[in-house]
């Protein structure tokens, strides 16, 4: 059993989107002021919204397309830390956009969706509360590290040392 | 019927006969000037702390009016620290050459209601320009709120020049927003 071509489509435009947005995060944030400074602020925004807006697609999908069960001779405890993992991934996946737009509107800066969608402020403008919201999205994002970090590496364990299809049947062409 | 007709032109002309003095203490605490700036289509409120103003304004004089604002331009809340310092720059407002932006009225016209619009010249960073100001004025016992707004082009003051000088991450225009508030003596 495998995965639909949406699932699949889903997790690996995730992915790259992710990984981009993480990259661009850890990097933009200690630049100086500059036109590209805001640029990329404003860019990584917009690739937080879509981020968000498609992890609501995928979650609805996965309620209504049940995943591959995970292989009978997986351990009871190691079912229950994929279930785990994939649980912190998606609550995750969910809260750092949502702690990035309360922090820009508690900043002051409201999301405006490639510019032209306003999003609404869900805070007024605080310092307090948005240097807080800061470090919420800061730390959010070390533990999403973290987490698909271990993702990445049970995907190889799988592969390499329990050779089952667990890694391969999230693959394109499987 | 013609008596009725000077009763109520009596009655019209009074509250202006209570107010006949003239609003020219500024209370710095109850007045503010802010402007509004898009940066990549995101609308970003700042705002002045510190300037001071003359003013003169007898509704009942309004084409005599005057007023003169000296806003100190290193006051400026950008919104956010590191904005506020780059500002204060030499692309930006360059505070150490031009500390302070001027403004100066010139002939004021009374549009009806309490509503007016003030000619004037506005001064940054060495620049002049020739600028138009609606303004209403609303008046309670002897305090009265002028409040307003209007749009300036930041380059016609070489606000934010070299990096800054394209328009599609910091737009051109920039809305002034004020709201004074002065009391007659």
């Amino acid at each position: 059993m495998t995965y639909t071509k949406t699932a699949k489509s889903l997790h690996w435009l995730m992915a790259i989107l992710i990984f981009g947005l993480l990259a661009l995060g850890f990097y933009m944030q200690d630049l100086p002021l500059s036109p590209q400074k805001l640029q990329l602020y404003s860019w990584h925004k917009w690739a937080g919204v879509t981020a968000f807006l498609l992890v609501l697609f995928r979650l609805a999908w996965r309620a209504t397309h049940t995943p591959p069960a995970l292989p009978a001779s997986m351990p009871k405890l190691a079912q229950f830390a994929a279930h785990a993992g994939h649980l912190a991934l998606y609550a995750l996946m969910l809260a750092i956009p949502l702690s990035g737009w309360l922090m820009s509107s508690a900043k002051g800066f409201q999301t405006v969706y490639f510019g032209v969608l306003p999003i609404p402020d869900l805070l007024a403008k605080n310092k307090e509360l948005g240097d807080l919201l800061q470090t919420v999205h800061m730390s959010l994002n070390l533990l999403f590290a973290i987490v698909i970090a271990g993702h990445i590496g049970a995907a190889f364990k799988h592969h390499f040392i329990d050779k089952d299809d667990i890694l391969t049947r999230m693959l394109p062409k499987h | 019927m013609k008596r009725f007709a000077i009763a109520l032109t009596l009655a019209a002309a009074l509250p202006f006969a209570a107010q006949a003095a003239e609003f020219n203490q500024v209370h710095a605490d109850k007045s503010s000037i802010a402007f509004v700036y898009k940066q990549m289509g995101v609308a970003v409120d700042g705002k002045f702390r510190k300037f001071s103003s003359q003013l003169s304004f007898d509704p009942a004089k309004p084409t005599a009016a005057k007023a003169t604002f000296d806003v100190e331009l290193a006051s400026v809340d950008t919104g956010a620290p590191e904005g506020d310092e780059e500002v204060a720059g030499k692309p930006w407002f360059n505070t150490k050459a031009f500390p302070t932006a001027q403004f100066v009225s010139g002939p004021v016209k009374a549009l009806g209601g309490n509503r007016y619009e003030v000619a004037g010249k506005l001064t940054i960073k060495g620049k002049t320009q020739d600028v138009v100001v609606p303004a209403t004025f609303t008046a309670q016992g002897n305090t009265g709120v002028f409040d307003g707004s209007f749009t300036i082009r930041r380059a016609d003051f070489s606000i934010g020049e070299g990096a800054w000088a394209k328009f599609d991450i910091v737009a051109n225009d920039v809305q002034i927003k004020f709201r004074i508030t002065a009391s007659s003596k």
